[in-house]
């Protein structure tokens, strides 16, 4: 599954904090990361270290990059849209300007490019969305029409910044409350628009609950579908074996680390069910 | 600026320096060794492997406590075949030292992954691991008896041959940890790994239900670093002279050299390296560093200092 060496593009920096901005309920910040940011791909993440020398949260956390820039005035930057939800997450959002993080990057597998022009569609709950804005700007690029589809509990937790919005051909809001765009799940805007846009590949980013009703709807529509996950990590690097998700392995099943075979996978691979992983690990 | 003799030895197997990765908290090596070349360390020591390839535990797997976090992988690992094929290959290319940690249901299957073992090359020594944590059953977990301990001990013995030496992996959660280690001394091993982590749990308030799929996780980390140096300073005053790889929650130097004073004749880092790809290094570094301001030339020399002039 992995051809070439394990963490092979990562390298581990002191990255000073260059910018740190409330958006929403979230922070919006920028690093400093010099040339790390030239290996980075829509999808990759960061694992940083969080609370400062004599913490007692001791593992580090992952963040799914939200965009890199190669040669800005500042050099290389990485940009990351994080909740401060947890102890680890509040103390990097509170990080000021000019401070130091240490940061490991990339790491992680990246989102795959159609060959062809593609009808794609991006679909991100909640501040899930981030690495998705990367990923549209590549596939448009490419020629690829960009369809995109964001939902979350309420208005405010969607997270679709203004330049982002205009990489793309359509988008869509859902919430859960109808504060805004489609009153509903997001899943369950999903089919309709896969039909009305001609959706031949779904790329996917948010909790697993989503996850799990897109992949099922990509597989009633027989088309390809591309999610990164999210399980908790201890290390980032693929030692800790903590992360994984279970796949189909013949008629057994297989636990696989997301921070190196993922957390960009085929969601058609990944068994979402709990029972019947259950069921298989048992065989 | 005095020079130091960092070097160590476990049985007849001597390592360039006293620091290794700890068993399950640095697979075979690959993912290290993009941050730092893997001879840099005195050896490695891989996640325990057993005979068959294994799945492990459901997710969640991981919750993190208070300078520290409890683990309930399950032992997954891609069993001893597929290890020999590509594991140590691989870690032999890279000239690293190597210590094979395994683990098995029953006394006979150490025996078999011992005899498999034997005539591989490039092996420094074989942990025996009698103490994860992560099992179905409480009542498997060898080291908590000193009469299993003992009969996995043998079956070891009898089936590795040669001098390749042994080193039992005990458990921290027993009423006498020395009479544990008594007991494998007395089967013939030729060192210790002194903690294994201790059982916990953590109960999610939100949910109301346990955090960890498995209920009970091992506990590590810097949480449960002064329960390692209880275990190794109580088993190295009674058998001075059986080496010990000491490992608990050590994170920096000053950690490392507690428990060389304790009676330490090589550190494992753990969890240390999940919060640092790097942490062995400076671990290795800083206890060199430390060794030197406090007047010592040889290693050796701090081992078990701590015990002396003391009633």
């Amino acid at each position: 599954m992995i051809p070439h060496k394990i963490n092979r593009s990562a390298t581990q920096i002191m990255a000073e904090v260059i910018s740190n901005k409330k958006f929403g309920p979230y922070h919006h910040m920028v690093f400093a990361v010099g040339e790390m940011a030239a290996n980075i791909k829509p999808g990759n993440f960061v694992a940083i270290s969080v609370g400062g020398e004599q913490s007692s949260l001791i593992l580090r956390r992952a963040f799914a990059i939200y965009r890199a820039i190669d040669k800005g005035p500042m050099g290389g930057s990485i940009e990351l849209v994080i909740a401060p939800h947890g102890q680890g997450s509040t103390w990097l959002c509170s990080r000021a300007v000019g401070d130091f993080v240490d940061l490991i990057g990339p790491l992680g597998t990246s989102f795959g490019i159609p060959t062809t022009n593609a009808n794609t569609m991006l679909v991100g709950g909640g501040y899930g969305s981030a690495p998705l804005f990367a990923l549209a700007e590549l596939l448009k690029n490419r020629g690829c029409r960009v369809d995109m589809v964001l939902g979350a509990s309420t208005a405010n937790k969607i997270f679709a910044p203004l330049e982002g919005k205009r990489t793309v051909s359509s988008l869509t809001l859902t919430t859960d409350d109808g504060s805004a765009g489609i009153h509903g799940q997001i899943s369950e805007a999903i089919p309709r628009l896969i039909r009305e846009l001609g959706t031949e590949v779904i790329y996917s980013c948010g909790p697993m609950g989503m996850l799990a009703a897109i992949a099922k709807i990509a597989k009633d529509f027989d088309i390809a579908h591309q999610c990164s996950v999210e399980e908790s990590m201890a290390c980032g690097i693929g030692v800790c074996m903590t992360c994984v998700v279970p796949i189909r392995n013949g008629d057994g099943v297989k636990m696989v680390r997301t921070c190196i075979d993922g957390p960009v996978m085929d969601g058609s691979e990944i068994i979402w069910d709990r029972k019947e992983v259950l069921d298989a690990m048992n065989i | 600026m005095s020079t130091l003799d960092f070097s160590t030895k476990i049985g007849s197997k001597r390592f360039s320096n006293p620091i290794f990765t700890a068993s399950g908290c640095a697979s075979s090596g690959q993912e290290l060794s993009q941050f730092f070349p893997l001879t840099d360390l005195g050896a490695i020591v891989t996640k325990s492997i057993m005979t068959k390839a294994r799945t492990g535990r459901m997710t969640p797997r991981m919750a993190e406590t208070p300078s520290g976090m409890l683990n309930s992988i399950g032992l997954q690992g891609p069993g001893i075949d597929a290890f020999l094929e590509n594991d140590i290959p691989w870690l032999v290319e890279q000239k690293a030292k190597v210590i094979v940690s395994i683990a098995g249901e029953s006394v006979d299957e150490y025996g078999v992954l011992s005899r498999r073992l034997r005539a591989v090359s490039g092996i420094s020594a074989v942990e025996v691991n009698i103490s994860c944590p992560n099992v179905e059953n409480r009542g498997q977990v060898f080291a908590c008896h000193p009469d299993t301990s003992v009969a996995v001990i043998e079956s070891v013995r009898r089936n590795i041959g040669g001098e390749l030496p042994i080193i039992a992996k005990l458990s921290p959660d027993v009423t006498d940890i020395v009479e544990i280690a008594h007991a494998v001394i007395n089967a013939g091993v030729d060192g210790l790994a002194l903690i294994n982590t201790l059982l916990g749990m953590v109960i999610d308030t939100t949910t109301m239900r346990p955090k960890l799929a498995g209920k009970t996780g091992g506990l590590s980390g810097p949480a449960i670093r002064p329960v390692a140096v209880r275990a190794i300073y109580q088993v190295h005053q009674a058998f001075p002279n059986i080496p010990i790889v000491g490992m608990g929650g050590v994170s920096n130097g000053r950690d490392a050299l507690e428990l060389v004073l304790a009676g330490a004749s090589a550190i494992s880092v753990g969890t240390a390296s999940f919060g640092n790809p790097m942490a062995a290094i400076n671990i290795k570094n800083q206890l060199s560093e430390l060794l030197i301001q406090r007047g010592f030339n040889d290693f050796r020399d701090a081992i078990g200092f701590a015990h002396r002039g003391v009633q």
